[in-house]
C-alpha cells in the first residue's frame, strides 16, 4: 500500500462517519416527531402571518407571508449589523490611534474608554441604552428639538421624510461619478508609474461626486423635498410625531450598544497593528522625504493592514451574531420577529431554528468571503 | 498499519453505538407510558411560567404558587399521592410547547390559551380550563383615554412575544381601522418598563396580566385598565397527544376541584363527607363508585385532590382574590353562581 493511500482511508472513514452520525440523527428526529404526530415541512412559510412588526423596510403587515416576515426579520439584521460595523469601525480606529497618542489625556481617555466598554456584559450595555438611556428622554410633547426638521423623545427619533422626483435620474449621475472616479485614479496610478507626476486624486473625486448629482439637479428634472414630522395629538396627553420618518429607540440603543462594545476590540486590533509596523520603516519613509500624512498612508498602514484585519474580522462576525441579543428589546430582528413569534405561532421549532441558524451562517460567510478578499488585496505582494 | 486498525475499530464501535442507540428510542405507545414514567421518577414534571403571580409564581425560597401551580399539585396528589412531589420548570412563552412535547415536562400549566391551531396542530392537547381570561388595555390615568374607542392613529402599544395576545391586537386594530406600532418584548418585565418608561402609550395583554403586573410599575395608582375586553382567552393545562390516559388524569384532576367547590367538598370538610346522603359528593370522596381504576388510579385519588390542594373556590381565593389580583371572580364563578364554570360530572 502506498503511503498516498495510506493517508487517504483514514480520511475517508472520518467522512463515513460523520454521514452516518447526520444521519442517524435525522432519523431519530424523524421518528420521535413522527411518534409525537408532529408534522416536518416548509409549507407555513407561504401562510398569512397575521402578526404585525413596528420597523420594517421594506412593505408589510400582518396579511403577508411568514416567509415575509422572515425577510423583514433579516434586513432588520442586516441593517443594525450594517450600522453597527460602520460605526464600530469609525470608533475603534479613532480610539485605536488614540492610545498611541503623545497626549496623555487622549491616551489615557481612550485607553479607560476600552476597559470599560469592553469588560461589560453586552446585554448589560444594551439594556443600559435602552432602559437607562431611555428614560432621561423626554416625553414627545417635550421632545428635543433640532432647528424645528428633527425631533428626539422618549418613543424614537423622528427626521424628516425625503420625496423624490426622477430619484432614478439620480442614482445614475451617482453611478456615473463612481465610475468616472475609478478611471481618474486608474490614470493618476498610470502617469505616478510612467512619469512620476502627482496628480491630486482626492480632490478631483470629491468635485466630481460633488458636481454630477448637482447636474442632475439642474438639468435632470430631479427634485427634492422634504416632509417634516409633525406633532399630532392623540388624546389629552398622548403625542406622537408623525409624517417623517421614525427612528425606533429600539435600534438606536442597539446599534450603539453593539458599536461601543465592538469597538473596544477594534481600537486594540489597531493599535497592534500600528505598533507591528517596524520603527525602522517610518524613519526610513522619513528619510527619503516622505510627508507625515504619506507615510502614515503609503508605508504604515499598507502594513498595519495586514495585522488589522483578520482579528478585526472576527469582530465584524462577533457584532453581527451578536445583533441576535437584540429581542431583549424588541428589535424586531431575525431572532425575535421569526426565531420569536413567527415560531410560536406556527410551532415549528425545528424548521425556525434551521433557517434562522443557516441565516446566520450565510450572513457570517458572506462576511468572512469579504474580508478575505480584502485581506488578500492587502497582502504582502510577493514578487 | 496500525493507524488503520485502530480507526476501523474506532468505526466500527461507534456505528454499533449509533445502532444501540436506534433501537433503544421511539417505541411504541404503551397504555400510559407517562403515567408509569412519572411513578418511576416518583415527581410530576410541570411546565408553569417564569413568574406570573397568582398563577405560577416562586416566593424567595422557590416554593411555586398560583392556581396554575395547583393543577401540577393536583395531579401529583392523585398519581402519588403527594400534592409536593413535582417538579417545576420555569419556561418563557416561546419555550413552552417544545418542551411538553419533547418530553422535558409533562404537564404544561402555564396560563396557556386554548386554540384551534394549537390543540389541533402542533402535538398537543388541552385538557380543560382553570381561568377565563380576555384581553385588555392598560393605559395612564392622566392619557384621557377612557375606552378602547379613544385609540387614534399612531398609537403605540407593548406587549409580550410569542403570545396570542400579538395576533388579537392586530385583530381589534384592524377592525377599527387604527394605525398602531407595536412594541414586543420576550419578558413581561421588559414589557413592564418600557411601558413605565413612556416608550408606549398603552400595554396590552391578558387582563389578569394586567392586573398582576401593574402591581409593578412605579406609581400603580396612575395607571388604569380600560374596560373593554378584546378575546377571548381560556387558559389551561395542556399535555402531549397520544397518551389518552394521561390526557385523563389531568382533565379530571381540574374537574374534580370545580366539581369539589359545586358540591361544597373542600379541603376541610373532605374526608367528613364519606358519609354523606349525596352520592356525587360520595363519589368525590372515593366512598362510592370506581372513578380511579379507569385510568389505574386507586379510589381516594380524588379526596387527595381536594384534601391536599383544595377545591377551585379555595385556590381562586388564596391566590388570586385574596392577593387583590382580581378580587371578582366575573366568568370564573360556578354556573350555579352567574359564572361559565362548568365541568361533567365525575361519574
Amino acid at each position: 500500500m502506498s503511503n498516498k493511500k495510506k493517508d487517504l482511508i483514514p480520511q475517508v472513514l472520518t467522512v463515513l462517519f460523520i454521514i452516518l452520525v447526520i444521519i442517524y440523527f435525522t432519523i431519530n428526529a424523524q421518528n420521535n416527531m413522527g411518534n409525537r404526530g408532529i408534522s416536518f415541512g416548509f409549507g407555513f412559510l407561504s401562510q398569512e402571518s397575521s402578526f404585525d412588526i413596528a420597523f420594517s423596510l421594506i412593505d408589510y403587515d400582518g396579511s403577508y407571508s411568514y416567509a415575509r416576515a422572515f425577510l423583514v426579520g433579516l434586513l432588520n439584521t442586516i441593517l443594525v449589523s450594517v450600522i453597527g460595523i460602520f460605526f464600530a469601525t469609525i470608533l475603534g480606529v479613532t480610539v485605536g490611534i488614540s492610545r498611541l497618542s503623545q497626549n496623555y489625556l487622549i491616551a489615557k481617555a481612550a485607553e479607560w474608554y476600552v476597559e470599560i466598554f469592553r469588560n461589560i456584559p453586552l446585554i448589560l450595555q444594551i439594556f443600559f441604552w435602552y432602559f437607562a438611556a431611555l428614560r432621561a428622554l423626554p416625553l414627545t410633547i417635550d421632545s428635543i428639538n433640532f432647528y424645528d426638521i428633527s425631533f428626539l423623545n422618549v418613543k424614537g427619533w423622528y427626521i424628516p421624510r425625503f420625496i423624490w422626483t426622477n430619484f432614478s435620474t439620480f442614482v445614475y449621475s451617482i453611478i456615473t461619478a463612481a465610475i468616472l472616479i475609478i478611471l481618474v485614479s486608474r490614470y493618476s496610478r498610470k502617469q505616478r508609474d510612467e512619469f512620476g507626476k502627482q496628480i491630486p486624486v482626492f480632490y478631483i473625486s470629491l468635485a466630481i461626486l460633488f458636481i454630477l448629482p448637482f447636474l442632475s439637479f439642474l438639468i435632470g428634472g430631479v427634485t427634492l423635498s422634504f416632509k417634516i414630522p409633525e406633532l399630532t395629538q392623540l388624546s389629552k396627553t398622548i403625542y406622537v410625531y408623525q409624517g417623517g420618518v421614525t427612528i425606533i429607540p429600539e435600534l438606536i440603543s442597539l446599534a450603539l450598544a453593539l458599536s461601543m462594545y465592538t469597538a473596544t476590540f477594534i481600537a486594540e486590533n489597531v493599535r497592534a497593528g500600528i505598533l507591528g509596523v517596524n520603527k525602522g520603516q517610518k524613519e526610513a519613509a522619513a528619510s527619503i522625504g516622505l510627508t507625515r500624512g504619506q507615510i502614515l498612508k503609503l508605508v504604515v498602514m499598507p502594513q498595519a493592514l495586514r495585522i488589522i484585519i483578520p482579528p478585526t474580522t472576527n469582530q465584524y462576525l462577533n457584532l453581527t451574531k451578536n445583533s441576535s441579543l437584540a429581542a431583549a428589546i424588541a428589535y424586531p430582528d431575525i431572532v425575535l420577529v421569526f426565531a420569536g413569534t413567527a415560531l410560536m405561532q406556527t410551532g415549528r421549532a425545528i424548521e425556525i431554528i434551521s433557517i434562522t441558524m443557516l441565516t446566520y451562517l450565510s450572513l457570517s460567510l458572506s462576511i468572512s468571503v469579504f474580508m478575505n478578499w480584502y485581506n488578500k488585496k492587502m497582502a504582502i505582494k510577493e514578487k | 498499519m496500525k493507524s488503520i486498525k485502530t480507526w476501523i475499530l474506532v468505526v466500527l464501535a461507534s456505528s454499533l453505538l449509533v445502532a444501540c442507540g436506534q433501537s433503544g428510542g421511539g417505541s411504541g405507545s404503551k397504555k400510559s407510558k407517562t403515567l408509569d414514567n412519572t411513578k418511576k421518577a416518583g415527581f410530576v414534571k410541570c411546565g408553569v411560567s417564569q413568574g406570573l403571580p397568582g398563577f405560577s409564581n416562586a416566593d424567595a425560597s422557590g416554593n411555586w404558587t398560583g392556581i396554575d401551580v395547583d393543577v401540577c399539585r393536583a395531579v401529583a396528589a392523585a398519581v402519588l399521592g403527594d400534592a409536593d412531589k413535582v417538579k417545576y420548570t420555569p419556561l418563557s412563552a416561546k419555550e413552552r410547547f417544545t418542551a411538553l412535547i419533547s418530553g422535558e415536562i409533562d404537564v404544561l400549566s402555564r396560563n396557556t390559551t386554548w386554540t384551534l391551531s394549537r390543540d389541533a396542530d402542533i402535538g398537543l392537547t388541552f385538557v380543560g380550563v382553570n381561568f377565563y381570561d380576555g384581553q385588555g388595555f392598560m393605559v395612564r390615568k392622566n392619557s384621557g383615554i377612557n375606552s378602547v374607542n379613544d385609540f387614534k392613529d399612531g398609537i403605540s402599544a407593548c406587549t409580550n412575544t410569542g403570545t396570542t395576545t400579538e395576533l388579537n391586537m392586530r385583530d381589534f386594530f384592524n377592525s377599527k381601522n387604527i394605525k398602531y406600532e407595536p412594541i414586543a418584548f420576550e419578558k413581561a418585565d421588559e414589557v413592564v418598563q418600557a411601558y413605565d418608561a413612556g416608550r408606549c402609550d398603552t400595554y396590552t395583554t391578558d387582563k389578569s396580566g394586567l392586573a398582576a403586573q401593574r402591581t409593578k410599575l412605579s406609581a400603580p395608582d396612575d395607571h388604569k385598565v380600560l374596560p373593554e375586553t378584546i378575546s377571548k382567552e381560556p387558559l389551561g393545562p395542556v399535555v402531549r397527544q397520544g397518551d389518552s390516559v394521561w390526557e385523563d388524569i389531568v382533565r379530571w384532576s381540574l374537574n374534580v376541584m370545580i366539581e369539589a367547590e359545586e358540591y361544597g367538598v373542600n379541603s376541610s370538610n373532605a374526608s367528613s363527607l364519606k358519609d354523606s346522603e349525596n352520592p356525587a359528593i360520595k363519589r368525590l370522596v372515593g366512598a362510592e363508585g370506581e372513578l380511579g381504576a379507569a385510568f389505574g388510579l386507586d379510589n381516594e385519588w380524588s379526596l387527595r385532590i381536594i384534601e391536599q390542594v383544595g377545591n377551585y373556590g379555595e385556590i381562586y381565593k388564596k391566590h388570586i382574590a385574596d392577593t387583590n389580583i382580581l378580587p371578582n371572580r366575573g366568568p370564573n364563578q360556578l354556573w350555579t353562581k352567574g359564572g361559565i364554570l362548568y365541568v361533567p360530572p365525575a361519574r
